[in-house]
């Protein structure tokens, strides 16, 4: 084996293009697509491209459904930036999905697919609310910050519940944390439908109005609140953290080469343990402002997929933590685009549909970039 | 000559980028002929045979069977002109049994009731039976020793009808025993009228069993000769040319204190078997220990045991004065355990990596690299800068990735970070394996170095040359114990192999 | 009717859809590819019978429009993981994501319309006195006894024809069946694409057998299981029947205990079968921590071809 080159394996035909196949003209140049692994990141304008690409392939089964997509197009993006309300709104979108993106991208970083953001959102929200319910008097300075505790604990252990069947049993954190998250969507319809329903509610299924003491304080007369400082100073610790501390060197390492991480004995499953508690307690903290900044109850239905929607921010932004930032900004605005068509009688489920073409395109372009052509059948690359 | 060449391969050149492989290369077989192709490692034998087994096609020059012209541009062309190839790394799906091993890509019959399989199996029974290839038939492949799936492998080109066989170092991985065997059934298939190509750089063995010998050295046919008309020495000198830089000799040096003692210790492998059986052996300050033995014997959970990777059950490992409690690779690194593991990209470097993240990865805790839970940033970057400079490394830049490097300057790095940290004990596995010659000579430079400054090491390798070139002292390992010991002055091949083959009661009556 | 003929009913009717989505699952994952967009896929299939089978009627026009859909799915899928080599995992959950979006999107205007009619059912007149025999295998509907078939030929086919034998080689061991000349990708593609067809074809038979409503998100999960449930049942059809029907009782398991007028909360009945994945889960991960799990050794890893110059 020592005889071929180190580099023999480097570049391969694709599935497309099989050499056995094609016939061995050495005198004509031909070009064949090969598949250069080696090739590391991808461009800057990739994700643009995709958001481009996704739009115009939803805008097919927009049209195909008789809307002219460009003014659906259009009144998205008013909805979600034209106005200064809907620029706030999109804002208070962005909050939430900035904490879990962050959240998912710790933990995608060392390969630990966390799906159940959705799942460690609603434990931090009922923990929150359970705060309210339990200490109903408390005043500000200590009602917030024990909320807060609460959420990011609960947010937390929901994490920790997938993450030590994932390091002691060896299960696969993709199903464990997405069952948990139905598990946890159950326990909140629970309380808001059972013994935390509001008596004077008219049946409404959601807690009693948060005091002005459990709410966070908003901007103005608008509907930001303090959540949005929440996300940002979360993001800059962590883009510190994981870029000067031994810490963050450690995460880096597993994510590249799990199996080198090892051999310079950094022991794996206690960062995964310690990564799902900070991926949950982030989307548990992202519960905690939803219903403490936003919805001032906690109710049915409290998040429309945040969790989920997450993922994409999370890989939209390549888990670059400033990159999430922007990303998860432009899926609030798609969120809030998404309600501004219900008014002319679309689904507002066309933004979930938005965000499955994004990541496809997404993906697709990652891989694409590290195809190249080659002249064959003549000289090779160096190797 | 009035016979027809079973294969030939006229002016062959093979280029990868700039490194010419092969270089106008001619070679024949005849058919009913063994045939050595004789070369070191990277002396482009397998880039031939791998030319006429469909991996790879050649950049220019033609390739004959039974005389005609041909173009083999797939492992199943090759099938179809009667050419099978045993690779060095066997081909073989782990979870099939040999029976569907050898009659896999077969698409004759769709439906395969019983009485196909017991058709098939004895069909295949048949062919073993006459070349003397025993294995069972039914068993998955993961059950088999590696001998056994060498002749799944040999019987799978067998049962495709090859004319040509062609085996890629085919006793690397053998006990002598098994060796003796296999050219046995080399011989039936002689006799059968079969040409047999035999990749090798041992010259007792090309002694043994061929007929006819090429010598391949640095992409250059050499020579083509009759067994009869040469001699172990004159190949020696072919394959090796003038410019071989003979082994520096060893200077003798007085046996220092016990650096390392393990006592009976095991440690259970996959499927729950004994993988390490009550292992005893110590090493010495300054000295190498070389470790020889056939694949799977316990190398791999030695390694493994001593870098902290694997718990152990029994026994004691006693380190530079201290008793290990339980495996950590954190205690292992700060008592001066460096490690440079078998597959230097799959556990020892990380690929997307720069030099800076790699070199740290050993020494980021100390107190000069960070403080207080922080990364030294300028100081470490200045710092790999300067490892890299030292050991000659040689990368475009500290923050290049390092899988863009060749192998030879990984293992450089590798090898960088693991004296950095100024180890009592370097463990290197496989440590030359897959480099050329020029970068496998400077591992073992850097290996005597460390020998010279009064540290040790533990060298863990299947080159038995490699080993006897190096070791102050060789343990063999057998069976996931040491089944004997020779010093460098009694170290003698015959000896060596024989234990390695767990033959160590018959040697009384060999003699 | 007894108790256990009861529990074996409701074992078969909500495990059919679980069992065909898992006997997909099993086909692609054998091949070498994880495929996480079970959940979408069987979103996609309701939807698509839902529709045509309102607009036109016919049932049979219904599935076939069903597995098109899927098999345009599953095509990108293979796009994306064979020949693109993208990471398997991610595209799944991109599915999974387009997939219960466009469900919705597309689902919207039939949302909550009961569908008339149903799968015809196979009287078997003969059968039905018997006792618990009866009752069971009387009156299966046409896509139950499909997915018994299904299991049957999946089986024989693995073990015992010439393209089971490739495929299992292909998805323990690529590099080594594209020596030997099988058609690595093309298997990875036709494996894909059928599997998806049924996977598909489970998100049919959940609207058009199990609960003939169309209501955005209806599987529930169920996608999710059946990912489970392909580790249950160590990449086996057999033992996935087993499995598929565990889950088919747990599922109904919290609505007969309401019958019965337990004072637990719906909602935590509801949460069995998601707690059951994750303890079984759990339990075949401590039993079986010293062997092998059963998956496809090269599942998840995309095979690159040696370079032939």
């Amino acid at each position: 084996m020592s005889d071929k080159p180190a580099g023999s394996a480097i570049a391969a035909n694709t599935a497309a293009a099989p050499a056995a196949a094609e016939p061995a003209n050495e005198g004509r140049l031909r070009l064949r697509i090969e598949f250069d692994p080696q090739r590391q990141g991808s461009p800057w304008w990739i994700p643009i491209v995709s958001v481009v690409l996704a739009l115009a392939v939803c805008a097919v089964f927009i049209a195909a459904s008789g809307m002219n997509p460009l003014a659906v197009y259009r009144k998205m993006f008013m909805g979600a930036f034209g106005t200064e309300f809907g620029f706030t709104e999109t804002l208070v979108k962005t909050i939430p999905l900035l904490l879990c993106g962050l959240g998912v991208a710790i933990a995608y970083r060392i390969s630990v697919w966390n799906i159940g953001a959705e799942g460690q959102f609603a434990a931090g929200a009922i923990a929150a609310t359970a705060v309210t319910i339990y200490f109903p008097g408390l005043p500000a300075y200590a009602a917030i910050p024990l909320m807060i505790a609460f959420s990011l604990a609960a947010g937390g252990l929901w994490g920790l519940l997938t993450a030590i069947p994932r390091t002691y049993f060896r299960v696969n954190e993709l199903i464990s944390s997405l069952m948990l998250n139905y598990v946890a969507l159950l326990a909140l319809d629970y309380f808001v439908f059972g013994p935390w329903k509001d008596p004077k509610g008219m049946n409404f299924p959601g807690t009693p109005m948060f005091t002005e003491a459990q709410s966070l304080p908003v901007l103005g007369a608008t509907r930001l609140h303090l959540g949005l400082v929440f996300g940002l100073a979360a993001v800059l610790l962590y883009a510190l953290l994981i870029r000067y501390t031994r810490w963050g060197y450690e995460l880096k390492l597993i994510g590249a080469n799990p199996d080198a991480a090892k051999n310079a004995g950094i022991p794996l499953n206690r960062h995964i343990l310690i990564v799902m508690l900070l991926s949950g307690g982030l989307a548990g903290l992202a519960g905690m402002s939803e219903v403490s900044g936003v919805a001032h109850r906690l109710m049915y239905g409290i998040s429309p997929g945040y969790g989920y929607t997450a993922i994409i921010v999370a890989w939209l932004a390549k888990l670059n933590p400033f990159g999430i930032i922007l990303s998860s900004f432009l899926f609030g605005g798609l969120i809030v685009g998404g309600y501004s068509v219900q008014t002319i009688g679309l689904p507002s489920s066309v933004s979930l549909m938005l965000q499955g073409a994004i990541l496809f395109f997404l993906i697709a372009g990652d891989t694409l970039f590290k195809l190249r052509l080659r002249r064959s059948g003549g000289k090779g690359r160096e190797a | 000559m009035t016979v027809t060449m079973s294969v030939e391969m006229r002016q062959i050149v093979k280029r990868f980028g700039t490194v010419t492989a092969n270089d106008h290369v001619d070679f024949g077989a005849l058919p009913g002929e063994i045939h050595a192709l004789l070369g070191e490692n990277g002396a482009g034998k397998s880039t031939m045979m791998c030319m006429l087994s469909g991996v790879y096609r050649p950049t220019s020059g033609d390739i004959l069977i039974g005389g005609e012209k041909v173009r083999i541009r797939s492992p199943k062309d090759a099938m179809k002109l009667g050419v099978g190839m045993v690779f060095q790394n066997f081909r073989l799906v782990q979870t099939l049994s040999a029976a569907e091993n050898i009659v896999l890509g077969e698409r004759s019959s769709f439906w395969r009731g019983p009485k196909w399989i017991k058709r098939k199996q004895e069909e295949i029974e048949a062919i073993s039976r006459k070349f003397g290839l025993s294995f069972p038939v039914d068993r998955p492949i993961w059950q088999l020793s590696v001998g056994e799936q060498q002749r799944v492998e040999i019987v799978k080109t067998l049962y495709r009808g090859a004319n040509l066989i062609i085996l890629d170092e085919p006793t690397s991985v053998l006990t002598p025993g098994e060796v003796d065997r296999l050219f046995e059934t080399l011989a039936s298939m002689k006799a059968e009228g079969k040409s047999v190509i035999l990749t090798t750089h041992k010259l007792k063995e090309v002694m043994a069993a061929s007929d006819r010998i090429s010598v391949m050295r640095k992409g250059r046919m050499i020579a083509v000769m009759d067994k009869k008309e040469t001699n172990e020495r004159e190949l020696a000198r072919l394959m090796v040319g003038k410019d071989f830089a003979a082994p520096r000799p060893l200077a003798d040096r007085p046996k220092g204190k016990p650096v390392l003692i393990m006592d009976r210790v095991e440690v259970l492998g996959g499927h729950g078997r004994k993988a390490l059986d009550g292992i005893s052996l110590q090493v010495h300050e300054g000295e190498i220990v070389g470790v020889a033995g056939v694949a799977g014997n316990g190398q791999k959970e030695l390694a493994e045991v001593l870098a902290g990777l694997t718990e152990w059950r029994k026994g004691t490992i006693q380190f530079g004065g201290q008793t290990f409690k339980r495996a950590s690779v954190r205690a292992a690194i700060e008592a001066g355990i460096a490690h440079v593991p078998e597959n230097r990209m799959k556990s020892g470097l990380a690929g997307s990596l720069g030099a800076v993240d790699n070199l740290l990865s050993k020494s980021y805790r100390t107190p000069d690299r960070s403080r207080l839970g922080f990364l030294l940033h300028g100081r470490n970057r200045s710092w790999s800068q300067s490892l890299i400079e030292r050991f000659d490394v040689k990368t475009p830049g500290i923050d290049t990735p390092v899988r863009q490097l060749s192998g030879g300057n990984q293992q450089k790095l590798l090898f960088a970070r693991e004296i950095e940290m100024n180890p009592k004990l370097m463990l290197a596995v496989h440590p030359t394996q897959g480099l050329d010659v020029g970068a496998a000579e400077g591992v073992h430079r850097l290996l005597t170095d460390l020998r010279e400054a009064g540290r040790s090491v533990l060298l863990i390798s299947e080159d038995l040359e490699e080993i006897m070139q190096l070791s102050d002292r060789i343990l063999v390992i057998y069976n996931g114990a040491i089944a004997g010991e020779f010093s460098r002055a009694e170290a003698d091949r015959e000896r060596i192999g024989m234990y390695m083959a767990g033959l160590r009661d018959a040697e009384g009556d060999a003699g | 009717m007894d108790l256990f003929t009861q529990l074996v009913m409701a074992a078969v009717s909500s495990g059919t859809p679980l069992l065909i989505a898992t006997l997909g699952g099993i086909l692609i994952e054998r091949s070498g590819i994880i495929q996480l967009g079970a959940e979408g896929l069987m979103l996609m299939g309701a939807v698509t019978a839902c529709l045509t089978y309102l607009h036109t009627g016919s049932l049979a026009l219904a599935l076939l429009a069903v597995f098109g859909v899927s098999a345009l799915l599953g095509l990108i899928h293979g796009v994306m993981t064979v020949s693109l080599r993208a990471n398997q995992i991610v595209s799944g959950l991109a599915m999974t994501l387009f997939g219960t979006g466009f469900s919705a999107y597309l689902g919207k205007p039939v949302s909550g319309m009961p569908i008339p009619g149903s799968v015809p059912k196979l009287e078997l007149t003969f059968l039905q006195d018997v006792p618990v025999l009866g009752p069971i295998f009387g009156r299966l509907d046409l896509l139950t006894w499909f997915s018994f078939f299904l299991v049957i030929a999946m089986h024989l086919f693995i073990h015992r024809t010439s393209a089971g034998l490739h495929l299992r080689a292909i998805g323990d061991n690529p590099a080594t069946a594209d020596v030997m000349g099988i058609r690595v990708q093309w298997t990875r593609y036709a494996c894909i694409v059928i599997g998806s067809m049924l996977i598909g074809l489970a998100g049919a038979d959940l609207l058009l057998v199990f609960s003939p409503t169309w209501i955005e998100g209806m599987t529930a999960g169920r996608g999710w299981i059946a990912v489970a449930l392909i580790i249950f049942a160590r990449w086996n059809p057999v033992r996935a029947l087993l499995c598929a029907y565990f889950f088919g009782v747990l599922d109904t398991l919290g609505f007969r205990i309401q019958l019965v007028g337990s004072e637990v909360p719906s909602y935590f009945l509801k949460m069995i079968p998601y707690v059951v994945t994750i303890l079984v889960l759990m339990f075949l991960g401590w039993r079986n921590r010293n062997q092998p799990s059963g998956a496809p050794e090269s599942l998840g890893v995309p095979y690159l071809r040696e370079q032939r110059f």
